[in-house]
Parts: C-alpha cells; sequence; structure tokens
C-alpha cells in the first residue's frame, strides 16, 4: 500500500469511517493476536489485551502524527499493552511459568550435528520438496504443523518470527518495535525459522 | 565453508547481513551443494507458509465487539 493510501486511510478513521477501521481488524487482528498469547499466554486474556490495544489506538488517534506507518504505530501500542499486562500477570501466576528456560540468543547449532560428517558436509542432508504436490505443501494440514512449531518456540523467538514471518514487518521495524539490537533479532529469527524448517521436513518427508 | 557452517549463515544470508567476502563464499557452496540448496529453499518456503497464517480470519463474535467499541468511541467525538 502507497504511502498516499496509508494517509487517506487515517483520515478515514479519524472521520469515523467504519469499513476504514473494520479492513484494520481484518488485516491486523489475527497477527496482533497471536503476538499477545506470546506475552500473556491465557486465550482470554490475550484477546483483552488485544481489544485494549485497538482501543488506545482510536482514543490517541488525534495525536498519532504518522511520523511511523499506522501498522508499526499500532504494533506498537500492543507490545505496551501486553508487556504492562505480562508485568500484572506475573504476580499472580507461578514465578516458573515465566521463566522456563529460553536460548533464544544462543549462537548453539540449530541443525543435529549427526546430520553433517567429520569434514561439515551433509551426510543425511535435506531433501527437496520439489516433487512434493503443491497442494500438500501449501495445505491446511501443513498450516497446522507450522502453527504448532510457532506455539512451540521459546518466547523471544516466537515475537520476532510472528512479526517478521506472519505480520510481514521488516528487520528495523521489528528491532525497534522490540527495542532489541539488529544482531539479537537475526540470531532470534535465525533460531526461530531453523525450527519451523526443522519440524516441516519432518512433516513432508 | 562446509555444510555445517553455511546453515548457520541462511539468515544472515537472507536478511542481506553478510560480508561481501562471506557472500561469494556462501553463494559458491551452495552453487555446488544439493543439500544446502534444499535447506534455503525450504526455509524460504517455510516463510511463504507462515505468511498464511496472518489470513485467518477474525472470530465473528470478536469483530462484532470491536465495531460495536467503534461506533462508541465516534459518538463520543
Amino acid at each position: 500500500m502507497g504511502q498516499a493510501n496509508v494517509d487517506s486511510e487515517l483520515e478515514a478513521l479519524k472521520a469515523g469511517d467504519e469499513a476504514a477501521f473494520q479492513s484494520l481488524v481484518q488485516r491486523y487482528h489475527t497477527s496482533m493476536f497471536k503476538l499477545a498469547m506470546t506475552y500473556v499466554g491465557d486465550r482470554g486474556v490475550a484477546e483483552d489485551v488485544v481489544q485494549e490495544a485497538w482501543l488506545t489506538c482510536l482514543r490517541s488517534l488525534d495525536r498519532f502524527e504518522g511520523r511511523s506507518s499506522l501498522k508499526t504505530w499500532l504494533f506498537g501500542i500492543l507490545v505496551n499493552v501486553a508487556r504492562a499486562r505480562r508485568r500484572k500477570e506475573s504476580r499472580i501466576l507461578p514465578f516458573a511459568s515465566f521463566f522456563r528456560r529460553d536460548d533464544s540468543d544462543s549462537h548453539r547449532p540449530t541443525v543435529d550435528r549427526s546430520r553433517f560428517g567429520s569434514d561439515g558436509m551433509w551426510s543425511d542432508g535435506p531433501h527437496s520438496w520439489d516433487n512434493i504436490p503443491e497442494s500438500k505443501v501449501l495445505g491446511d494440514e501443513t498450516l497446522q504443523h507450522v502453527k504448532s512449531a510457532i506455539d512451540a518456540l521459546p518466547r523471544k523467538q516466537r515475537e520476532v518470527i510472528l512479526l517478521r514471518d506472519v505480520a510481514g514487518f521488516d528487520a528495523a521495524e521489528v528491532s525497534s518495535l522490540l527495542g532489541i539490537s539488529a544482531s539479537n533479532e537475526r540470531v532470534r529469527l535465525h533460531r526461530a525459522r531453523a525450527a519451523v524448517r526443522q519440524q516441516l521436513e519432518e512433516y513432508l518427508k | 565453508m562446509n555444510c555445517r557452517q553455511v546453515v548457520e549463515l541462511m539468515t544472515d544470508y537472507l536478511e542481506g547481513a553478510l560480508s561481501t567476502l562471506d557472500r561469494a563464499r556462501f553463494e559458491q557452496h551452495i552453487a555446488g551443494c544439493d543439500g544446502c540448496t534444499a535447506y534455503l529453499a525450504q526455509l524460504r518456503m517455510a516463510r511463504k507458509i507462515m505468511g498464511r497464517l496472518a489470513d485467518e480470519p477474525v472470530p465473528a463474535a470478536v469483530e462484532k465487539e470491536l465495531l460495536e467499541a467503534f461506533r462508541s468511541w465516534r459518538s463520543t467525538r
């Protein structure tokens, strides 16, 4: 969407155009909900968080100057609301559930060593998916596997891969939304994508 | 570069974060390696599939509630 369209979308929203709001909801709500789930982990609470983010967005619309895109601004609000709610919930929920081991920033290999020979070349390399029918690779069952692979990721990887590969933000936007360095973001993205690919490989072989 | 090193550079490659020299070495390796070529294609496919997750429809009840919230916000302006 070009800048002119984005501006007219913002204007429509400010003017109270319901269709403009509905279109935003349809485009972003699902990604926002998935992102909220990485912070609070309970569907009901996550729905609450997303709703609060939408309402905050509407209430502060007149102060939004359009220095970032509407989408970036909206997700920034969501991250703030979700983080605040997480802090609140962490006072109630058991300590352990919030401090599970998270190796998201580690540089450990993402592919099992046993798949390489002593020379570091593949001994058990991946097989191309070119001969698998596209209807299977892109089918609903594959989608379910990808979904559970993402759900199984440590939180720091999940938020990065959701923003990058599901919500479609670019690298710089994600670093700034999450307040992490570009190299941190890349390490987390790398681990997350490797894990999702691994799940897909097991399903498609 | 061997395969074990190359797979760990795949994201840096896709993100355009490799030095010119490393990029050339990476591409040279990929050109002669079916396993790494398949791995890179699979990472790209994984991204493509994940992009579809955003298209899951918003539950009707949730959308209805948000539109109501929108109307009540509009009425207070």
